[in-house]
């Protein structure tokens, strides 16, 4: 048995000696092949006596599975060496950047819109729509402003040209007209928002000749002014976003609703940050009221039956106060400095259970 | 509209402070717009005696002064010339702010000399422009005395908003009505005593309005009064005057502007030795030309009020007086006015020529008509007082018209249309503290309504009337009712999908603006509008004066302004509106977005070039996906309009005539006269042309997955230029339906190779069995089928 152990000796120090693949497979062939070392002891079995094979058969397969093995484990840790160098060679610099990705925002009109919807959604509301360019009728007579009102020359109108009845259409003052236009195409009860871009031919500091309101309307058999008040109250929280919000009505005029009022929030300046709810200023929000009976007679509601409030409010104003932009124009002038600092995440949709904004 | 507190107080009897009054005003309707209390301001300014002014030993403009202030002696270094010894004069002493130039007086050193305070001039009280000299204060003005209050410049002014139905607060009494009302106090009593005339004017007045308009002038009451000296009005009328921003200019004018304010009631005097003949109102003649009191010269339009004498035209009637017949220092004897003009016609002349007056802002808004006479008396007197002389009879022309308004309330009504429970006396007394006479009368409060609350008509007036003296801090807040018990969805399908397209754009990378609904007629030409139709007929400016006819041109011009502060790389879009036409049908919701620059900033990795027209398509698409619209049986139509570059745009089409959304890179000339830099590529989804399939129920269909092996295989064909990549992928599609899953394109050459004329197309068709694995056999007999479909409808040959 000396042969098998000094062939042991002899090719596990080959193996352990090999530095790459190659010799690896030359000392498996020379070993385990067909004409291998130990694979000629195998066939010498054959001709021993039985005792004899019982002492050598174990031996030389133990011998062979050994060399096996030791083959197996030095080609693994040849090709984990080979690997490491390779992985080493591959090393980049990973702190190079990423190829940019442009963020895209939406505006903060259409974010804000969005936010109202989700707040009167809650409250049973749904939104309605009107044209851009309106009929006199429903931007001034059908709301109780006849053609020499005084009222109308609140209303700074764009016109578009006379056409041939006479008659000249005008870019709508105010989202009002979508009030008029929802009597007449459904019945009450009604509960309507109406977004949408209004005109005003005026420019200045705090003027652009567009921007944005929100109406809502209101017409059931016993809805009252404590109703709106009410509606106004939780609207003003939930969008602000804050406990409490500190509110006055005061009695205004509008030609549409009887009684009338304008509504102001408490609102303090803290160094040349406004906090909306709190404090001994007030600011101006929105005007509102009961539906005038010639509004709802225009609309063809039976005004002895029906009743409602109804309120507008600038889209672009608010916006201005909860997210501290302090420049009107600047929401027209699409500047990407702007658009980027003011927009909002594309996945950043309002919803109240996700917050209305994050 | 403006006035002062003691003003007030001739009406109102009251001892609420100034803060309970402006809180009230505003509580009650009457919006204070801004106090301004001279009287706190000014009070540590005190009234000081000058013992003496010597000339500074350092300097030959400045004096030094002993100053006496009633409490101290002290020494103050002037530079005013009037400065002198033994005058009485303004004194601030050290450590207060001066308001007109906002710095705090220190004791300190003048070339030499301590100087402790300053004597003070109207600028640095904030009074005036007027710097020449020190304030000179009456001999008799006691020392250490608010200097403000000696002079009667600590009369709070108050400056509030009238809302256009409340004419009757357009003069302070109507004011002082509406807080005796909320309980600030009582309304004096203002009974127009007559001022019985001594002669008979000499001056006829006539309306001579038949056949034309009886309502433009239903009544001119005149007067003549003789034998007046027009010389200054007195000190506490020009005070009062000026601090409502009036300039007083004589006495008879400032009477009538007085009268204007005081009771809402315009007057006017003329100059009687100025007249010809008899005064009368009628319409003006074509051609007629008035130089007005404001030094301009009008060229009348027709059928406006006109006040003539027998040599034309006096005055604009409601609107403003003529300088021909105006009052001068000289004039002796005046005729009086006190008449009544059509709200409408006043407006409408007013308007047309382009003048605004205190007079014609009353008319318009309609005067008390049951106040003409007495406005005439009530004149009178103070001319008198103020003038002298003596007063005529009245002339009156025409009738007052007879004033009768009755409105109802049910009183129940305040409750149900405010929520304020107030019972039906309470209402009854808050109307008759206005000025309505109310009772109930079988469970209906009758208010006979007063003659100068014509904004009054019906129930809900009242309503308002109660519930806002009343108080509008008493509405109780009060929740909105369920409106169902379901919750439901506040946005239709497509309100839904006009959001979903913003949200699709942004996550592209895209920023969202928002632009004018106008643009300049020359751009919107470019984008296939310029109707005159649309144009406005006042824009505000030459470069937003017609609808849009796209949303585009606003946006390549932003992404231009962009380009030029620098920005390589710009991606805009915009959801909103564009007009073909003034009627509701023709605005319609787009989904636009530009880009331009180059995709990418510039990147190590090499990634960069500029934008091509596949990035609109690619947002196109994007957006139609995002919408539903079912993308892959679209047809792209190369016909897109003339902003687009004609060989690189298109126009995605459902069915023949349905265009869903265009794109392409923007036409160079387009680009040139918006002086937009390329490349710039655009795309326009037409959101309203996407058909909308209402949901029917919320369960997708069954998910068919075949548990069998797909297979790709690639095709590569010869085909001429002028076919398509979407004619070759078509008809690949098209040659098993059932087998083929989707075919894709991965290769365009057009090199050598292919021979002249011709490119190579290469497709990669995927194979999806459902029943059984497919064999070589099946692949090559539906590989048949693929190349013979192609080669039909391409003309091409499969590349060898």
């Amino acid at each position: 048995m000396q042969d098998t152990d000094s062939l042991r000796n002899d090719l596990l120090s080959q193996i352990a000696a090999a530095t790459d693949a190659g010799a690896l497979e030359q000392i498996r062939v020379s070993a385990l092949g067909k004409k291998g070392a130990i694979s000629e002891l195998m066939r010498g079995l054959g001709q021993m006596s039985p005792d004899e094979r019982k002492a050598a058969g174990p031996a030389l397969n133990r011998l062979k599975d050994d060399v096996d093995a030791a083959i197996r484990a030095a080609r693994e840790k040849l090709d984990e060496a080979a690997l490491d160098a390779r992985l080493a060679g591959e090393r980049i610099d990973v702190t190079l950047p990423v190829l940019p990705e442009a963020r895209g925002t939406i505006h903060p009109v259409s974010q804000v819109i969005d936010e109202v919807t989700e707040i009167f959604a809650q409250m049973g509301f749904s939104v309605a729509e009107g044209p851009d360019i309106e009929e006199d009728f429903y931007n001034f007579t059908a709301l109780n402003i006849p053609p020499e009102h005084p009222a109308r020359q609140m209303h700074d109108t764009f016109y578009l040209p006379e056409r041939p009845d006479g008659t000249r259409r005008v870019l709508r003052t105010h989202t009002s007209p979508v009030q008029i236009r929802t009597m007449l195409s459904s019945k009450p009860p009604l509960r309507i928002i109406a977004p949408g871009r209004t005109f005003r031919c005026d420019s200045d500091q705090t003027h652009t000749p567009m921007f944005h309101q929100v109406e809502a309307l209101v017409i059931d058999e016993s809805t009252h002014m404590g109703h709106l008040k009410g509606c106004i109250e939780a609207f003003c929280r939930a969008f602000f976003e804050v406990d409490e919000v500190k509110m006055r009505f005061r009695p205004s005029y509008f030609p549409f609703t009887e009684p009338s009022a304008e509504v102001d929030i408490g609102c303090r300046r803290d160094g040349g940050e406004l906090r909306i709810g709190e404090g001994d200023d007030w600011l101006e929000i929105m005007g509102c009221g009961m539906v005038h009976p010639k509004v709802l007679e225009h609309g063809g509601i039976d005004p002895s039956k029906y009743q409602g409030f109804a309120f507008g409010m600038g889209i672009d104003r608010i916006a201005m106060l909860k997210y501290g932009a302090p420049d009107l124009r600047a929401f027209f002038d699409s500047d990407l400095r702007w658009l980027r600092h003011y927009g909002f995440s594309s996945l950043n949709v309002p919803t109240l259970g996700q917050g209305i904004s994050r | 509209m403006k006035f002062t507190l003691s003003w007030l107080k001739d009406h109102l009897d009251t001892t609420a402070d100034l803060k309970t009054i402006t809180d009230t005003l505003t509580a009650i309707g009457l919006e204070v717009e801004s106090v301004t209390d001279n009287g706190a301001a000014l009070a540590p300014f005190t009234v000081a005696y000058v013992q003496k002014a010597e000339p500074h030993p350092n300097a030959d403009k400045l004096r030094v002064c002993v100053v006496e202030t009633g409490t101290e002696t002290v020494q103050v270094v002037c530079g005013a010339p009037n400065a002198r010894t033994g005058m009485k004069a303004v004194f601030a002493r050290s450590g207060l702010t001066v308001p007109g130039t906002g710095l705090t007086l220190k004791p300190s050193e003048i070339r030499g000399v301590a100087s402790n305070g300053m004597l003070v001039s109207e600028r640095e009280m904030g009074l005036s422009e007027a710097h020449d000299g020190i304030i000179e204060m009456p001999g008799d003005a006691p020392l250490g005395v608010p200097f403000a209050q000696v002079l009667g410049l600590d009369d709070p002014v108050i400056e509030i908003n009238i809302t256009p139905n409340r004419q009757d607060c357009l003069g302070v009494r109507g004011i002082a009505r509406d807080l005796a009302a909320a309980g600030i106090g009582a309304l004096k009593p203002a009974g127009s005593v007559s001022v019985p005339g001594t002669f008979r004017s000499l001056v006829g007045i006539s309306l001579k309005l038949e056949g034309v308009d009886g309502a433009a002038c239903p009544v001119f009451v005149g007067r003549t009064i003789r034998g007046v000296r027009n010389g200054p009005s007195p000190a506490w009328m020009q005070r009062r005057l000026k601090s409502i921003g009036l300039r007083p200019i004589s006495a008879l004018v400032d009477v009538t502007n007085y009268l204007s304010y005081d009771r809402a009631r315009p007057l006017h005097v003329y100059d009687a030795a100025k007249l010809t003949g008899g005064i009368h109102v009628r319409v003006s003649n074509p051609g007629e030309e008035l130089a007005a009191l404001d030094g301009r010269t009008y060229a009348l339009p027709e059928g406006v009020c006109v006040i003539a004498d027998d040599a034309g035209a006096l005055g604009l009637g409601g609107v403003m007086g003529g300088e021909s017949s105006g009052c001068t220092p000289e004039t002796t004897e005046v005729v009086l006015e006190s008449a009544l003009f059509d709200p409408v016609r006043t407006a409408y002349t007013g308007r047309m020529l382009g003048i605004n007056s205190d007079a014609r802002y009353r008319f318009e808004r309609g005067v008390d008509s049951q106040y003409v006479i007495g406005g005439a008396e009530d004149a009178t007197r103070l001319i008198l007082e103020i003038c002298g002389g003596e007063a005529s009879e009245l002339v009156i022309a025409g009738a007052v018209p007879e004033w009768s308004r009755t409105a109802e309330m049910r009183p129940d009504r305040v409750r149900t249309l405010t929520g304020i429970d107030i019972p039906a006396a309470d209402s009854v007394r808050r109307l008759e503290s206005l000025g309505f006479e109310a009772e109930e009368i079988g469970g209906v409060i009758q208010a006979r309504v007063p003659s100068w609350r014509t904004d009054i008509e019906g129930e809900a007036d009242l309503v308002e009337e109660v519930a806002r003296i009343h108080g509008f801090h008493a509405i109780p807040s009060t929740m909105l009712p369920p409106v169902s018990e379901t919750i439901k969805p506040a946005v239709n399908t497509r309100q839904r999908l006009v959001r979903a397209a913003r949200r699709v754009l942004a996550a592209r990378g895209m920023n969202e603006a928002v632009t004018w609904s106008f643009t300049s007629s020359a751009s919107a030409a470019l984008f296939g509008g310029g109707s005159p139709a649309l144009a406005l007929a006042n824009p505000i400016s030459a470069d937003l004066d017609a609808m849009r006819p796209s949303v585009l041109p606003n946006l390549v011009e932003a992404a231009g302004r962009n380009a030029d502060r620098g920005f390589t790389s710009v991606a805009l879009f915009e959801v909103g509106p564009q007009y073909a036409g003034d009627a509701p049908e023709d605005q319609s919701t787009v989904a636009g977005g530009v880009r331009s620059g180059v995709g990418h900033q510039r990147h190590w990795s090499d990634a960069t070039g500029p934008v091509t027209v596949f990035d609109a398509k690619a947002d196109a698409l994007a957006v139609l996906d995002a919408l539903g619209a079912a993308t892959a049986n679209l047809r792209i139509a190369t016909d897109a309009p003339g902003w687009f570059h004609p060989g690189r745009s298109g126009r995605l089409m459902l069915g023949p005539k349905n265009c869903l959304a265009q794109f392409g890179e923007l036409h160079p000339k387009v680009l040139k006269a918006l002086d937009v830099k390329g490349p710039v590529v655009a795309f326009e989804v037409f959101v309203d042309n996407i058909p909308v399939k209402e949901r029917k129920r919320t369960s997708k269909p069954a998910l068919t997955a075949s548990p069998f092996q797909a297979v790709e295989r690639d095709f590569a064909f010869i085909v001429g230029q002028a076919v398509t990549a979407h004619d070759v992928m078509n008809a690949a599609s098209g040659a098993d339906k059932l087998l083929i899953e989707s075919v894709s394109l991965f290769d365009v050459y057009d090199g050598p190779g292919v021979g002249d004329g011709n490119k190579s197309l290469a497709i990669a068709v995927r194979l999806q069995p459902t029943d059984r694995t497919l064999t070589d056999a099946d692949i090559d007999a539906v590989s048949k089928k693929i190349v013979a479909a192609v080669e039909k409808a391409t003309g091409g040959k499969l590349r060898g």
